[in-house]
């Protein structure tokens, strides 16, 4: 994997990556890639099978209430990291053109 | 401490009181967490929910629930209401939990009582307990070790002898492993058995809870008392989701020789051949097996694995709860959060989902890794038509030395015989297989049983004969 790549993971999974980390990244990354590789051996000769693990069903159940109305409100506002009132406040999302 | 049987038994005699034992176990906690960092919090209040208990005995004696007064630890990553829930990281470092797992919700009712927390890699990755952000946890049996991982608080507070049970949770066997190095039992149940509702969540389709405990039977009473279909869990299983797996008194074990030819100490195979000596001469046969693909399941495992890890994980962004880390905008914000709050293991882990699951990766990586699970089950099936349970050493190596394992893969390639029960999601059973020498000193190594989907039960019943019969 080529710096490059790296970067380009880095963004995607919204993870700020310092320079050092970027090039340890790079050798880890591609000396684990290389082992995971042999995964297409197992398969190699396979076509027709589904990849699909396990049995697969529809689980459903009632939608009904199961709390007291603002039961856990209160606990979840209190691990947010902003709020205004009972509002969980964000940055703003779509930038105006300067 | 004495095994969950024996408290319950002088529980009801009056010989001994909830008050008493939970008293001594956070004593005994407070002593010694300073050197092992088994724990994570200590939860005092246990000590007036011990005199209920206590108070409940005397009026009641044996018409009380099974686990009533029993103290029990609990990996941080399992969610129990009014307490942290920090899975290890620093992103969850001030978290509270705001609802009960389905597990803690199953412990309480049967009246287990929770005496703290216990330390962890962060989010459950590693095999060590080294990645936790609050500190690694020594082997209580020789603090230069590691207890494995990556529950390795929850083996170490039962081997530390805090606790008779500890809650782990099993990914690719972070229950099996530290209960190898630390010398209990863990168990891995059918995946499906046990709910996962309020566990944090790492590779989904592979997690399942476990107990680690002292004898085989504490570990299938807490076992039966956790499983059970949850209607917050849809991947739970019944009864009838496969068929019937037999419980009989001689059975045919299958050894994967090939399997285990390579990269495994020779004396931990010496001990694991003293253990097939002793299934034979208990009138068990034992055979070889050809496991091929199982060889390659690590390989699968760190696609799958990484993959649902990196769709999982991305929950943490500094929005709505946990650290957050202010920026410029939104981007930076989640950029900055997540970059303060995960350690090294979860961001390489991360960055490998994210690229198998990436356009032009996708089929080469994760569609490939999920069929080879399917080629995998099917394997199993057929090795299962012929033998009653497969057997292999937990781990390669005993208990290894704290920082000694620096390279990612080969702390992976400590995980060789536990990650294909979970990518087909058998139940399996670490127990100690025997002792190997290392600087002098006598280290415990594990013997694991893996049964057909839904034998939970028949690898209670022979591990109960084999090991909790000899104790």
């Amino acid at each position: 994997m080529k710096k490059a790549e790296i970067e380009h993971l880095a963004t995607l999974s919204r993870i700020k990556l310092s320079e050092s980390e970027v090039e340890k990244f790079e050798s880890e990354l591609s000396s684990i890639m290389t082992y995971v590789s042999q995964v297409s051996e197992i398969v190699a000769k396979d076509t027709d099978s589904e990849p699909v693990v396990g049995k697969v069903h529809n689980v459903f159940r009632k939608d009904k209430i199961s709390n007291a109305a603002n039961e856990f409100s209160d606990d979840i506002l209190r691990e947010m990291p902003e709020t205004d009132g009972r509002y969980l406040q964000v940055k703003k999302i779509l930038q105006t053109e300067e | 401490m004495k095994t969950i049987t024996e408290l319950r038994e002088e529980y009801i005699a009056g010989t001994t009181t909830p008050t008493q034992v939970v008293a001594e176990a956070l004593e005994l906690i407070k002593s010694k967490n300073k050197e092992i960092n088994a724990f994570l919090d200590i939860y005092e209040e246990s000590l007036e929910q011990a005199k209920e208990a206590t108070k409940l005995y005397a009026e009641k004696g044996s018409d009380t629930p099974e686990l009533l007064g029993i103290p029990v630890a609990l990996k941080n990553n399992i969610l129990l209401k009014g307490q942290k829930a920090t899975g290890a990281s620093k992103i969850l470092e001030n978290y509270t939990a705001v609802y009960d797992a389905t597990v803690v919700r199953k412990l309480k009712e049967a009246g287990a009582i929770f005496v703290g927390s216990t330390n962890m890699d962060e989010f459950a990755m590693g095999g060590s307990t080294e990645n936790s952000a609050f500190g690694p946890t020594l082997n209580p049996l020789d603090t230069e070790r590691v207890p494995g991982g990556s529950s390795g608080g929850s083996a170490a507070a039962v081997a530390m002898e805090a606790v008779p049970v500890a809650i782990g949770t099993d990914t690719g066997g972070s229950v099996r492993q530290p209960a190898s190095f630390c010398g209990v039992v863990g168990f891995k149940p059918t995946y499906g058995a046990v709910s996962r509702y309020g566990l944090m969540a790492m590779g989904s389709s592979l997690d399942q809870a476990g107990p680690l405990t002292k004898t085989v039977g504490d570990a299938e009473l807490v076992h039966n008392i956790m499983s059970g279909v949850d209607e917050m869990d849809a991947t739970t299983i019944n009864e009838d989701t496969y068929e019937q797996v037999s419980v009989k008194d001689k059975l045919v074990f299958g050894v994967p020789r090939k399997f285990m030819a390579e990269g495994v100490d020779p004396d931990v195979l010496e001990a694991f051949e003293k253990h097939v000596e002793l299934l034979k001469t208990e009138g068990h046969e034992v055979v070889d097996i050809d496991l091929p693909l199982f060889e390659q399941g690590l390989a699968a495992y760190y696609v799958v694995m990484p993959a649902e890890v990196s769709s999982n994980l991305a929950r943490y962004d500094g929005i709505r709860y946990g650290l957050s880390v202010e920026g410029d905008n939104l981007l930076d914000v989640y950029e900055k959060s997540r970059a303060e709050g995960f350690g090294d293991e979860v961001k390489r882990r991360i960055l490998l989902g994210t690229h198998v699951l990436s356009s032009g990766y996708y089929d080469a990586y994760y569609t490939k890794a999920q069929l080879a699970r399917v080629k995998m089950r099917e394997e199993l099936d057929s090795v299962f038509s012929k033998v009653d349970i497969i057997l292999t050493p937990t781990a390669p190596t005993p208990a290894f030395k704290l920082g000694e394992k620096k390279e990612p893969l080969s702390m992976y390639k400590q995980d060789i015989f536990t990650v294909p029960v979970n990518l087909t999601g058998v139940p399996a059973i670490s127990f100690p297989m025997g002792t190997v020498e290392r600087d002098e000193k006598s280290l415990p190594v594990g013997v694991q049983y893996i049964g057909p989907h839904g034998g939970d039960a028949r690898l209670f019943a022979i591990a109960k004969k084999v090991y909790d019969e000899r104790l």
